[in-house]
């Protein structure tokens, strides 16, 4: 059995203690009144001066014209107010975006991670039996993530979500169209229903996986089987349905049909990536015996793999959008080429490039600290694509990797750490009773 | 010149062919060649060949076709015969690049893959009109022959190959050609 060391709690206890007292500070200190941030304003003027201002500012600017401050630019003096209420707005969203950001994350992992573990109990997969234990303390924490997410959601309303503000739905003909999905209590509902679906499947695969250990028959494998079938396809569904209710709709105007896919291949990257971590780091420790370097190999080669799909889908989108220059809909990128020109292509750098050169060579999925390595630049890519999807129509150009976005990163990081490991000492680290776990032990490739 | 002996051993299984190789080179034979009517899993090891360097040459080729499509493309696109693309007349290759990515990534794996393919050919010194290699035309159906060149003691070699399973072998004179 595993054993969660003293060393190891206190470390995520306090990665917890150390985000949760960084984002409270972010937090207050963000309740800025209109007088700071006109002050603030006036400050950043002097320094930029009014002839620098004009030049970098434009692009912003003027984008800023064309979407909803067009009554802003009347006169100098309106401009000045509305500006500076709206960067006040903007200022206030950020830690809960940050927040927001942080625990979307994690969240996705584990359920990337569930959605992988359904995948080789549906394709009744050999390699990846000695793994299983892994993947199920990794979707341990989703249940509490997600309803962490919704809540975050919920508690921070028109600070994330514009159309929960009444008074932006009543002057906004596009939105009140959509009042029938976008409601309060249909995000809810719909949410509870995503999650206690994923709970479910999670609850019950774990159980028969326990049983499975040991059983004289195959029967709970069985019934692992036909779950994870049914589980892949309410997952389809519902992790599309999520991706809209819990990001695509921080932008209710504008819309993407790909979106899902694209969240989906996000998450499953980035959890698959958690898995090699997490084993890595488990093998180092002296656990997991069965793992050789070829089990190692092939989660590598689906890191490599995903990155290209998820590419492969951020492009499609971007293209086509590109292409046919629509004003509702490439509005979206307009917004991150102006304002996030850095974070939005150097993602493409950390999560297409990067693993592309590093992980194309057959000898290199191999080596455990290229994969480390790599892994590591493929989750903050990934952090960064969420960023990307929330931060935007959040916070706008006002945006930063500060003490709200680190602090809430490291609080979800430490409750992730608790509960995983938390997890890991449940149950054996080899499910002994898998038909599989023979052909898995010999696995070689 | 010397002339050379080579035994020809018949196997009939693929398993039992990898444990004939590995005898064989444990007992510092020099294993010619084997020939198999479908590839065998794991006979590179087991014979110490080295890996194939075909994976290098693919990338190579990649990069040499996504230099094609980028020149290519702004000869045809933006220089000869300047395009309006998506309603965004900028004549620059890199501001319509989206537009060109497609052709980027096909051409990429278009040279890769050919080029890749007659690499192999060439290297296997395979071309139209050659005549086939294979000493057994039963190796292209369900038998499998290691070609053992014959040191001093050419009795040990035989009962050496009938302990490994061979079911049939012959002796064949061969002139150092190659």
């Amino acid at each position: 059995m595993y054993i969660f060391t003293n060393r190891l709690k206190l470390i995520a206890i306090s990665l917890v203690v150390l985000g949760a007292a960084g984002w409270t500070y972010s937090y207050v200190t963000s309740k800025k009144s209109l007088e700071e941030i006109k002050i603030m304003l006036a400050e950043e003027d002097s320094h930029h001066g009014p002839v620098a201002d004009v030049e970098s500012h434009a692009p912003a600017e003027q984008m800023h014209a064309e979407e909803t401050h067009s009554e802003a630019h009347v006169t100098a003096e309106t401009h000045g107010d509305e500006h500076a209420e709206h960067v006040l707005h903007q200022t206030h969203n950020r830690p809960y975006a940050a927040l927001y950001v942080a625990a979307f994350f994690f969240m996705m992992i584990s359920l990337g991670v569930l959605a992988f573990y359904a995948v080789q109990y549906a394709a009744q997969a050999g390699w990846s039996v000695v793994l299983h234990r892994v993947m199920e303390a990794i979707t341990a924490y989703l249940l509490p993530g997600a309803l962490i997410v919704l809540i975050i959601a919920l508690w921070a309303g028109d600070h994330l979500f514009i159309w929960m503000d009444e008074e932006v739905v009543a002057h906004d003909a596009l939105i009140q169209a959509k009042t029938g999905w976008l409601n309060k209590t249909g995000f809810l509902v719909r949410g509870l229903i995503f999650i206690g679906g994923w709970s479910a499947y999670r609850f019950l695969s774990r159980r028969y996986s326990i049983a499975q250990d040991n059983a004289d028959d195959a029967k709970n494998f069985k019934r692992n089987f036909r779950l994870s079938a049914g589980f892949l396809v309410f997952y389809l569904y519902t992790e599309s349905m999520m991706s809209w209710d819990w990001i695509m709709s921080v932008d209710p105007h504008w819309f993407s049909t790909l979106f899902g896919w694209y969240v989906f291949a996000s998450m499953f990257v980035s959890g698959i990536t958690v898995i090699a971590l997490l084993t890595l780091y488990l093998k180092s420790k002296g656990h997991l015996e069965l793992v050789n370097d070829s089990h190692l190999h092939d989660l590598a080669k689906f890191m490599f793999g995903i990155s290209i799909f998820w590419t492969y889908l951020w492009f499609s989108q971007f293209m086509l959008i590109w292409y046919s220059n629509i004003p509702e809909e490439v509005t979206y990128f307009v917004t991150r080429l102006a304002d996030y020109k850095l974070p939005f292509l150097g993602m493409v750098v950390l999560n297409f490039v990067f693993p592309l050169l590093l992980l194309m060579n057959s000898d290199y999925k191999r080596v455990p600290w290229f994969v480390v390595m790599t892994g590591v630049v493929i989750l903050f890519g990934h952090y960064i694509d969420v960023f990307n999807m929330i931060m935007p129509a959040t916070v706008g150009d006002r945006w930063g990797l500060g003490l709200s976005e680190i602090s809430a990163v490291l609080l979800f990081l430490g409750l992730f750490l608790f509960i995983v490991q938390q997890a890991l000492t449940k149950a054996p680290l080899l499910a002994k009773g898998n038909p599989f776990v023979k052909e898995s032990e010999y696995y070689h490739y | 010149m010397k002339s050379s002996k080579v035994i020809h051993a018949l196997y009939t299984d693929d398993d039992v062919l990898l444990n004939a190789v590995k005898k064989l080179r444990a007992a510092k034979h020099a294993i010619e060649e084997v020939y198999t009517p479908f590839p065998v899993h794991g006979l590179d090891k087991v014979m110490g060949l080295e890996p194939t360097r075909i994976a290098i040459t693919s990338f190579m080729y990649g990069c040499v076709g996504l230099c094609v499509a980028i020149l290519m493309m702004n000869y045809i696109m933006i220089q000869d015969w300047p395009q309006d693309i998506g309603g965004k007349p900028s004549f620059s290759y890199l501001e319509n690049m989206p537009a060109f990515v497609p052709i980027m990534f096909e051409m990429t794996v278009f040279f890769a893959a050919h080029l890749m393919v007659i690499t192999f050919y060439l290297r296997s010194r395979m071309w139209p009109f050659k005549n086939a290699e294979n000493p057994d035309a039963r190796t292209t159906d369900d038998h499998f022959l290691i070609a053992v060149s014959v040191g001093e003691d050419e009795k040990e070699l035989k009962k050496l190959l009938t302990e490994t399973g061979a079911v049939e072998m012959h002796l064949v004179e061969q002139e150092a050609s190659h």
